[in-house]
């Protein structure tokens, strides 16, 4: 037996509605592939390029608690600003963010990180400066590689000294992707 | 230290037993009013899954929280409710059989609560979810279930 798929959806918006969810996911279709996304009460807390929910959903229920559920109509506010950004008809994102568990210079880099922005780049060295380390270049490749929310926390936009773009946790293709998108890259 | 299941994220918990839940208030309930109760279902195992202390026994959980949900189904439309959960098992004698002859004269919550308690070893919140009462009320329908059965066995 296997649950009609209204049925299924309708309980799945109930248990968005009822406030009892510590974590609501979804999965995003964008053009530099799916994205699982998740939001808390406190705002976005992840977009993953691996869609594949049980590799995030150990995590998410370690930052948010087990009550986790996807629910597509929890993601709306998200889905709707990713395919404007991704449409070049938004160049800046009005989302909440949920950083719990995240403080010191990783919680400085990424206010940094979110003030860089769209169509411009800034390297390592200069966000690290900026959260108050000029030294702490490769510490500030750490904290872009454990990047929770990359897109909307823009690490596609720190690139190597020479304007090399180095890594991303979702692969160099879907860095150059988003910059060229941003018109950052020709 | 004995190692106990860690409860998985709610999404795992409802992709694993919502297909059999909806399977139980059918046959309870019929097609149509199956569907409200599968939400009232899923909706009390959420308010309920944050009190858990582990993920044992999950199943005779859920279903025994749709059963309660049927029961309630029932008795709103006033009609006659079997009190014992129907709880399909996957091999074997269902622990509660050994119980059925001594319990199936106690009142219907206490017997619940024994059964729930000493036929499928779940914990008191895990009872109190399932007859959506207290922990406390859940605890005491059970020792005043055991109380009453020592009562007449002696």
């Amino acid at each position: 037996m296997t649950v009609p798929a209204d049925l299924d959806s309708r309980f799945r918006d109930a248990a968005a509605r009822s406030g009892l969810l510590d974590a609501s996911y979804d999965v995003i279709e964008s053009e530099v592939g799916p994205l699982l996304a998740a939001v808390t009460d406190r705002g976005l807390a992840r977009i993953s390029f691996d869609p594949e929910p049980e590799h995030e959903l150990e995590a998410l229920a370690r930052l948010a608690g087990p009550r986790i559920l996807r629910s597509p109509r929890a993601l709306d506010e998200t889905r709707r600003e990713l395919d404007d950004y991704f449409a070049g008809k938004r160049t800046a994102f009005d989302l909440d963010l949920d950083l719990r568990g995240l403080e010191g210079f990783t919680l400085d880099v990424l206010r940094e990180l979110a003030k860089v922005p769209y169509g411009a780049t800034a390297t390592y060295g200069e966000l690290a400066a900026r959260a108050g380390n000029p030294r702490a270049a490769r510490a500030v490749g750490m904290v872009m590689n454990r990047n929770r929310i990359p897109i909307v926390l823009p690490c596609h936009r720190i690139v190597g000294s020479s304007g090399q773009l180095v890594g991303y946790g979702g692969g160099l293709e879907r860095k150059e992707h988003l910059l060229r998108l941003e018109g950052a890259l020709l | 230290m004995v190692a106990v299941a860690p409860i998985p994220p709610f999404e795992t918990f409802y992709a694993e037993h919502a297909p059999e839940v909806l399977g139980l208030l059918r046959r309870r309930l019929g097609s149509d009013r199956a569907e409200d109760a599968f939400q009232e279902t899923f909706l009390r195992a959420l308010r309920a899954y944050g009190r858990l202390r582990h993920g044992e026994r999950l199943r005779a959980w859920v279903l025994t929280i749709a059963a309660r949900v049927a029961i309630d189904a029932h008795r709103r439309a006033g009609e006659p409710t079997e009190e014992l959960p129907e709880i399909p098992h996957l091999d074997g004698r269902p622990p509660y059989e050994e119980l059925a002859f001594l319990t199936d004269t106690l009142p219907p919550k206490e017997r619940a609560a024994v059964v729930l308690r000493y036929g499928y070893d779940l914990d008191y919140d895990q009872i109190a979810a399932a007859l959506d009462s207290s922990q406390d009320a859940a605890r005491q329908a059970a020792s005043a279930g055991v109380r009453r059965l020592r009562r007449r066995v002696t």
